[in-house]
């Protein structure tokens, strides 16, 4: 290969990146494949947004539940055994008919692992990194909420280690449905604050 | 630092919003996974910690960064394990060039110097012994500073002024910590800004809320 400066080096794909990096840190022992494999399936099948779900349902059913929960997060939220990285200190804000709470971290992608598991595309997308802190009811119009004039907007840019999760207002019509049937209701999206909870 | 990762407000990346999937997947392709676990497993590796792994995010090139969120995972916990001499500069390209085939030599194992900054205990909550030097009411004014190191206060809330909401547990300090010059806890407030403080008059009508570390606040006058 010829040493150019203006040379550009092939990409290496991702895929071959990750491989390559594995590869030398396994052969060195400074990492085993059992726990990669169990970092991954921890997040794909027992940390998600079915765990925010949890705490909203109850939240919605409970008012003793609700009251601990936006007093203090953390332990109310560790009372459905929701604890771990990157939910260190968590704060629930409500959303209700006057106010409007929004979730980002414009910094990097910051977002509360233990309720709502690892951050969407849309939400590490720069345009909503970028757009949420200036233009918050364009972003939720954009995405199909459009919000009345006289509701208050409060955007949380998640600049420490605080965690936010947004507990959505409960739907009308759902007067009858089981907390579990509830939490069926409740999307990643309503508990970051970019739409609501839909009745199907 | 000044960088591409400090997004709130930036003109350049007003354009559509992605699609919501409800239904998105952690991880899209089995290396994002991947990604993900080295990135946490890299840190570790490292000997370094959350602070020091997003300003390593933060040192990623630009294409790189813009290129997708675990691209730049992977890319990051290269910069760590360059950066404490776990792996030899460009052992990473040398080792999947070998994989696909092509007959490279790798470099030499380095010799580690990992980073030793004491720890006061797991997580990043800390009591702190000095009292608050803002209460719950407090006016503020965030600082003017354009930093070259790490910090948490974005571009857009700098020489702003809000009001103190309410008092946060302390924190390690990530200026420090990232450089491995100490955890120096200290206080965090949540700051309340109106929007038209933060862009001007003719503002969408909002608050933003930024939980802010104490060295970064004045009060205002």
């Amino acid at each position: 290969m010829t040493d150019v400066a203006d040379t550009v080096e092939p990409a290496i794909e991702p895929a071959l990146r990750a491989e390559a990096l594995e590869s030398l840190l396994l052969e060195r022992g400074l990492v085993d494949t059992q726990t990669i494999e169990t970092f991954i399936r921890t997040y794909e099948t027992s940390v998600g947004p079915m765990n925010g779900a949890k705490v909203v349902a109850k939240a919605w059913t409970d008012p003793e539940y609700k009251q601990r929960l936006l007093s203090d997060g953390t332990a109310a939220i560790a009372e459905l055994g929701f604890k771990g990285p990157q939910g260190e200190h968590m704060v629930v804000v409500e959303n209700s008919p006057t106010v409007h709470h929004v979730v980002v971290c414009t910094l990097c992608s910051c977002y509360p692992w233990p309720v709502l598991g690892l951050p969407p595309s849309w939400y590490k997308d720069p345009a909503y990194r970028a757009r949420v802190v200036k233009e918050p009811r364009a972003v939720l119009a954009e995405w199909g909420t459009e919000l009345p004039a006289d509701v208050e907007v409060q955007v949380h840019d998640s600049s420490s280690e605080v965690r936010y999760l947004v507990l959505p207002e409960r739907p009308p019509g759902t007067e009858s449905m089981s907390e579990d049937e509830l939490a069926g209701l409740v999307t990643r999206d309503a508990m970051v604050g970019v739409r609501k909870v839909q009745v199907p | 630092m000044e960088g591409v990762h400090d997004m709130g407000g930036r003109d350049r990346f007003f354009r559509p919003l992605k699609p919501i999937d409800p239904d998105e997947p952690a991880f899209h392709e089995p290396w994002e996974g991947k990604a993900f676990a080295l990135a946490l497993l890299a840190n570790r590796v490292a000997g370094t910690n959350l602070h020091a792994f997003r300003h390593a995010i933060e040192r990623v090139p630009e294409p790189e960064y813009l290129s997708g969120y675990y691209e730049r995972w992977l890319a990051s916990a290269e910069i760590l394990l360059l950066d404490s001499g776990i792996l030899a500069p460009g052992a990473v390209e040398a080792r999947a060039r070998s994989l696909r085939g092509e007959d490279v030599e790798e470099p030499a194992v380095p010799e580690p110097h990992k980073p030793a900054m004491p720890s006061g205990g797991a997580g990043n909550l800390r009591e702190v012994d000095e009292p608050p030097a803002f209460a719950v009411g407090d006016r503020v004014r965030t600082s003017t500073d354009t930093p070259t190191d790490h910090t948490r206060l974005p571009a857009y809330a700098r020489g702003k002024e809000g009001t103190v909401r309410a008092l946060r547990p302390g924190h390690v300090l990530p200026d420090t910590a990232a450089h491995f010059l100490g955890e120096n806890p200290q206080h965090v407030y949540e700051v309340a800004f109106p929007s038209d403080q933060l862009w001007g008059s003719g503002a969408e009508p909002a608050t933003v809320t930024l939980d802010l570390f104490e060295s970064y606040l004045e009060k205002a006058s």
